[in-house]
């Protein structure tokens, strides 16, 4: 049928979608385990996997050289983890304080994290490696659909001018869907304002390019309201009270929390999490156990409202503690230019001259109407899976169903459940995949631990060799030399 | 790698069999204050090996016990190492006292760098190394098997 209407085919077992991180760590296991270029090909409107990320950590203020969340052995340009950053930064720097921080982390001193540039440099050299871009094809995906003959047609439109038609299609055995995030979702009230004022300057997310609220601070004093206590709120923390040193600001900073943690918090001694001013500590955006130790073995053995229930116990927003972070805030704190509230905001208006009024109400029944020049949404909320046209799709037409915490439901080795086609198999990682066996899903490890499953499973099909301890050092050689897998 | 308990102890033995008895017959030619013939020196820290591994599944009973309190449910990577401490004062004090028949006493400067050697060894290679050969190890919590 697709043949008949003339729209050309390309048979090719392996394809991935989506073209970002969790794409290249999993075609880079993929071409390690032995797969050939020549059978997989990656399906992406991106040009290089860190593009996104990349663009999503910059607007949160995360510039090349500052340091990224995750810790020194998520390397998602090496399988292995070792040599980890710490080690590489440490050699590259000539800096042994590295090794110090690394060995008494989390206790003495906080997680030793790398520079967003060293991830950069890396996956470049590892995309080389591996001739990621001889995979690489450039498109929007629309639908993948089971085949009656077993496995998927994965319907792409190529960029305008790239070829002949409208549309393409790729039939392989094996579909692997790494999109991302479904899309950015704004509190409430703030896309009502913006909505209702069609202003877009003033109320920002995090996560699109702010650098006006940073410009404008610096030619004149202030007022900037910060939602959200996670990671982008510390970051962007960071930068204001960063400027106000450097430039010497006035800049005044309220800071809402929905959630206002006082401190320890937790049900019982076993499960209690670090906390206070607000925030409720972490090292990553989830106990580090999850990705690997014991509560990666929990959750595994774990189904529906038993699943969900541990996902709340140890979800919740939450942020590293980070020490030099903890000296602005006191600084800020005892300099009064920093307010941190509890509230929830119930609307925002626009003053006569223009400035934004959030009311805010807080749980002991206070009303608080803070004026700020700005509003920056740090909550990062993520849309509902069916945004996504391909995931909606599926959801609809191909078999697909939603996990206990909404998204979608996949298999220990992140099969996606119900899709089964044939011989075939669709696989998913990332977010899209939260609430599954396995929670600590849209990191780079959690990303790698992903690709290992679905790479074993392969395996277990016969489209790859299994990869035991020889290969795999042998393999690791080659990593380590920069020759070609 | 973040442990679990059956992860912990396997990794443990797993680690004194192969890191342990290498280091072993590597140091002990060079270990000071011995006069014993080098095979009953093997023979010696051979049975020390034994030894730390079966008081060890003991040692990770308490370890995993201590981490529930953990939030995290994490073995920070120092702890690994300073472990060495209670771990090795109690295996002296076992062999001084002869709690440990097959033994032999063995004067203190001999004990103490095999120990010490074989375990920055073990902790050393369990802090990467490990990871090359065995790609699943780190997300199965240490299992082996
Ligand atoms: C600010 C920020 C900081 C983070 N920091 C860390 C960190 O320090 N450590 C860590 O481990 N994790 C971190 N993460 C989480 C996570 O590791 C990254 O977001 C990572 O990029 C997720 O990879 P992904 O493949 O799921 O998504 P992406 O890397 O975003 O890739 C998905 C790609 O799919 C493309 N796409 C979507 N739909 C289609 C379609 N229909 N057709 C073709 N292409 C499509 C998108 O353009 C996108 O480029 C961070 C996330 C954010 C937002």
């Amino acid at each position: 049928m697709v043949a008949s209407a003339g729209i050309p085919m390309y048979d090719i077992p392996f394809v991935s979608i989506g073209g970002g991180m969790g794409s290249f760590v999993t075609v880079d296991y993929l071409r390690v385990y032995g797969v050939p270029t020549s059978q997989m090909r990656v399906i992406s409107n991106i040009d290089h996997p860190w593009q996104t990320y990349e663009f999503l950590t910059r607007c949160s203020q995360i510039p090349r050289g500052e340091r990224i969340r995750s810790d020194s052995s998520s390397r998602p340009d090496n399988l292995w983890g070792f040599p980890s950053y710490a080690l590489e930064e440490a050699w590259k720097d000539k800096n042994p304080a590295y090794l110090w921080q690394l060995f008494t982390e989390p206790l003495l001193n906080d997680y030793w994290t790398p520079r967003a540039g060293t991830v950069f440099e890396n996956l470049e050299r590892e995309a080389k490696r591996i001739n990621y871009w001889d995979m690489l094809v450039k498109g929007q995906v629309r639908m993948v659909r089971r085949r009656a003959g077993g496995g998927y047609f994965t319907v792409v439109t190529p960029p305008e001018g790239a070829a002949p038609t409208k549309r393409i299609v790729f039939r392989s055995r094996f579909v692997h869907i790494a999109v991302g995030y479904p899309g950015l979702k704004f509190l409430p009230d703030l896309q009502e304002f913006r909505t209702k004022y069609s202003d877009y300057q003033h109320v920002v997310n995090a996560y699109e390019p702010h650098e006006q609220v940073y410009e404008f601070l610096k030619t004149r004093p202030g007022t900037v309201v910060i939602r959200g206590g996670g990671i982008v709120a510390s970051r962007v923390l960071q930068r204001l009270f960063d400027d106000r040193k450097k430039f010497g600001l006035k800049t005044q900073i309220i800071h809402i929390f929905r959630t206002f943690v006082t401190g320890s918090h937790g049900p019982h001694v076993w499960s209690r999490r670090k906390g206070g001013d607000g925030w409720a500590y972490q090292g990553f955006n989830y106990p580090k156990s999850v990705w690997g130790g014991q509560l990666k073995a929990e959750m595994r053995k774990l189904e529906g409202a038993e699943r969900a229930a541990k996902y709340k116990q140890m979800g919740g927003t939450n942020t590293p503690y980070r020490r030099h972070w903890q000296e602005q805030m006191r600084a800020g704190r005892e300099g009064g230019y920093y307010h941190a509230v509890q509230g929830t905001v119930d609307r925002v208006e626009r003053t006569e001259d223009g400035r934004l009024v959030s009311y805010v109400r807080s749980s002991d029944g206070i009303i608080r109407e803070p004026v700020s020049d700005y509003i920056i949404d740090c909550t990062g909320l993520e849309a509902d899976i069916s945004e996504h046209r391909v995931f909606a799709d599926l959801l609809q037409n191909s078999g697909a169903y939603r996990n206990p915490v909404g998204r979608l439901e996949v298999e220990r080795h992140f099969e996606v459940k119900g899709t089964a086609s044939g011989d075939g198999a669709l696989y998913a990682s990332g977010s899209a995949t939260l609430g599954g066996y396995f929670p600590g899903v849209d990191t780079f490890l959690g990303l790698q631990i992903a690709a290992q499953e679905i790479s074993d499973d392969l395996a277990r099909r016969g489209f790859v060799r299994k990869m035991g301890p020889l290969r795999s050092t042998a393999q690791w050689f080659k990593w380590v030399f920069n020759s070609p897998v | 790698m973040v442990p679990t308990l059956m992860g912990r102890i396997q990794t443990r033995l797993f680690l004194l069999a192969t890191v342990g008895v290498v280091v072993t017959l590597l140091i002990m030619p060079i270990v000071p204050g011995v006069t014993a013939p080098l095979g009953e020196l093997y023979v010696t820290g051979l049975l020390v090996l034994v030894a730390v591994g079966v008081l060890g599944i003991g040692w990770e009973l308490i370890y995993h016990f201590l981490m529930q309190f953990r939030w995290e449910k994490d073995w920070p990577t120092m702890f690994g190492l300073l472990t060495l401490v209670p771990e090795g004062l109690l295996l002296y004090f076992l062999l001084r006292s002869g709690a440990v028949g097959f033994i032999d006493p063995i004067p203190a400067a001999a004990f103490w760098t095999h120990f010490t050697v074989v375990w920055v060894s073990m902790w050393l290679v369990a802090n990467g190394p490990m990871r090359v050969p065995f790609i699943r190890w780190r997300f199965r919590g240490g299992r082996v098997l």
